[in-house]
């Protein structure tokens, strides 16, 4: 995780192996994954320690966050449109900083893969049926290793392998280590300043 | 040059394109990038962290809206840590000669709000803005979208984003809306009908006659909560209601340049012939006043109808339908008129303005709020409730027993001090009714258009608002 956190170098991501968690549930907005209460303050530092804060209260520890045989999991396997809702980054900064690399799901919201790609967490696309075995899979024996190869867009685990999907430009991203955008957008140089000049509501009417 | 008729979001993409990036990204110039207190901070250090400067200053912009309190807006705020952030943010704009819209300067207020107001959002423009309702100021005919913090920290940096470029739907609402019918009942319908995913990697292209017929603030709604339909971009055609709305601005330009601006803006928007990548209708009569009745705005449905039953869900929907039903305790089958509310919340980035202010008066001018019904107005920004307030509107609202507030987010996410306590169910003009988003773990918010806001807010329960108007 030092990699990911330490931001700007140029990492490339190819596989990420880890244990599994599930969390089941369709349309999983950020402001559960972590209340706008949270975010009154000015790092990241703490998001970790609110991850799904109201839903495993609710829960009240029966949540798959507070699942022992879950602890460590690096690996999240979610359903449909996760993430959806609020821009705020602070969802994928609360699921990396608590420990998680990569998300298997059926569907990411957009603003939500984009901020992932951001911090170079891996959204993996899987079709219905299979997140299900995969769901089920890692519920049955959760301590096995699951493992995601991004070029070949696979998610391996007992239930064998399952041959996923990440949009292309991500892919090449987080292959070639361009994840951080930054860098990669400075490069354009005066190439920036010249496109400015022709935008007459930027250059002045 | 080529004659290829083209839409909007072709001509506005290609106009900003820097260049394209390994991977099929495009690195996207963006001409506006608006800043506020929430998204921000961990930005400006990562910058600093970089030695990195603002490259465009000038084309960046600040307010403070998310944390501020709405009952007393003297410094230093009640709570330390909304106080800390409007501080981290006066010091980042300081130190990166970026123009801040505080209280002090008249022109404070939810960032989408003052865009359009202060004439900030263009036709053609590109805006970026690290929160999801970014899609709002498409109403102008611009490419906005909301982004990360990360993706702040590029655009301070670079203002620049690596983009891929979406796909474009238009959405064309034909025919007129009936009396009562908002663009908030238009944008819920689209959603119930495309589901709240549906519009993940398009933008929406919002055309046909009911929306043509709106004004500029009501297609700001109607942008608004494109990305609550999974879309991260909606825009509406410029035409000569933008140029009018624009006339005259704080950022407009005037006289010959102002001429010239209008010419370019006219000729921004799709061309007749243009293609799209789908393109779906809706019929806008048969669009009700429309109240969402689960957790997330894609449950919504006509006031005329019956809160869902799990039985009668699609396969698909069914575990869906049944968390909703559990945790919003409302009866399956039962018509959702008349459900109780507590609270009734009139604001937000999605109604706000002052042409939703007037249509809640309108309702609350007939009547007292309901005893035990705690009833809020947030005026979106400094410049609406001063309107509001020449207009007579806020002797309206506290007339009939509603508080009116200072400008901010206030209730839609409960940033500041104003919550929801335990269960309550709120009647909210907003645009998010998932599970604790109105700052209790347990609380229950039904969306509407801020007329019905009003009208629940009087009966005590949800009504149809055309009975009252």
């Amino acid at each position: 995780m030092a990699g990911r956190m330490a931001g700007r170098k140029r990492v490339e991501i190819e596989h990420i192996e880890g244990r599994g968690c599930v969390i089941r549930g369709d349309d999983i907005d950020t402001d559960r994954i972590i209340p706008a209460r949270f975010m009154k303050v000015v790092t990241f530092d703490d998001m970790g320690l609110h991850l799904f804060e109201d839903a495993r209260k609710a829960a009240k520890g029966k949540h798959p966050l507070d699942d022992e045989s879950f602890a460590g999991a690096e690996i999240l396997v979610v359903g449909r449109n996760f993430g959806c809702g609020s821009s705020r980054e602070h969802a994928p900064q609360a699921l990396m900083r608590f420990g998680f690399l990569a998300f298997v799901g059926e569907s990411f919201a957009e603003i939500f893969a984009g901020n992932c790609t951001s911090l170079g967490l891996v959204c993996v696309a899987l079709d219905e049926a299979e997140i299900e075995e995969l769901r089920g899979s890692i519920e049955l024996d959760p301590s096995q290793n699951i493992a995601i190869d991004v070029a070949a867009q696979t998610v391996t685990s007992r239930a064998g392998v399952m041959q996923g999907s990440i949009p292309d430009g991500t892919r090449g991203q987080l292959l070639e280590g361009r994840w951080d955008a930054t860098a990669v957008l400075l490069e354009a140089g005066e190439a920036i300043e010249r496109r400015a000049d022709q935008l007459s509501y930027v250059r002045g009417y | 040059m080529s004659d290829q008729p083209k839409n909007l979001f072709d001509k506005v993409w290609e106009a900003h394109r820097v260049r394209e990036l390994p991977g099929g990204q495009t690195q996207l110039f963006i001409g506006t990038h608006l800043v506020h207190e929430v998204t921000s901070p961990q930005a400006f250090a990562m910058l600093r962290e970089l030695g990195l400067p603002v490259r465009f200053p000038k084309r960046t912009f600040a307010t403070v809206d998310h944390i501020i309190p709405t009952d007393s807006q003297v410094r230093p705020f009640g709570d330390p840590l909304a106080e800390q952030m409007l501080s981290e943010l006066e010091r980042n704009c300081r130190e990166g000669e970026i123009t801040l819209f505080d209280p002090a300067s008249g022109h404070q207020g939810i960032v989408h709000v003052i865009g359009p107001e202060l004439g900030l959002t263009l036709p053609g423009s590109t805006i970026a803005c690290g929160d999801s309702h970014t899609a709002t100021h498409g109403a102008f005919g611009a490419i906005a979208i909301g982004i990360g913090t990360s993706q702040v920290r590029d655009v301070l940096a670079s203002q620049c984003l690596a983009l891929a470029r979406p796909k474009v739907r238009r959405i064309e609402v034909s025919g007129a809306l009936q009396p009562g019918v908002y663009a908030k009942d238009v944008i819920l319908a689209i959603i119930r009908k495309l589901g709240v995913n549906g519009g993940v990697g398009y933008a929406y292209e919002y055309a046909g006659e009911a929306v043509e017929a709106m004004d500029m603030e009501e297609r700001l709604t109607l942008c608004n909560m494109s990305i609550e339909g999974g879309a991260r971009c909606g825009y509406v055609n410029p035409d000569e209601k933008t140029i009018d709305y624009l006339r005259g601005r704080k950022f407009v330009p005037t006289g010959e340049a102002f001429e010239r601006a209008a010419s370019e803006w006219r000729g921004v928007a799709s061309d007749r012939g243009a293609e799209y990548d789908d393109v779906v209708t809706l019929d806008a009569i048969k669009i009700e006043p429309t109240i969402t009745w689960g957790i997330h705005p894609g449950h919504n449905i006509g006031v005329g109808e019956r809160i869902p039953t799990p039985a009668g869900a699609s396969d698909e929907e069914r575990a869906g339908v049944e968390e909703a039903l559990e945790y919003m305790d409302l009866d399956p089958g039962a018509p959702i008129a008349g459900t109780p509310v507590d609270v009734a919340f009139i604001g937000s980035c999605t109604n706000g303005r002052i042409s939703d202010l007037r249509e809640a008066a309108r309702v609350a001018k007939t009547g007292k709020v309901r005893d035990g019904v705690r009833a809020i107005v947030v005026p979106g920004s400094q410049a609406v409730a001063r309107q509001a307030e020449e207009e007579g509107l806020d002797a309206v609202f506290r007339a009939a027993g509603f508080e009116w507030r200072e400008p901010g987010c206030s209730m839609c996410l409960a940033m500041n001090p104003d919550k929801l306590i335990g269960r309550e169910i709120c009647a909210s003009s907003s645009n998010r009714n998932f599970k604790g988003r109105q700052g209790s773990p347990t609380g229950r918010t039904l969306l509407m258009s801020p007329a019905m806001v009003a009208a629940a807010a009087l009966a005590g329960r949800v009504v149809d608002v055309r009975e009252v108007i």
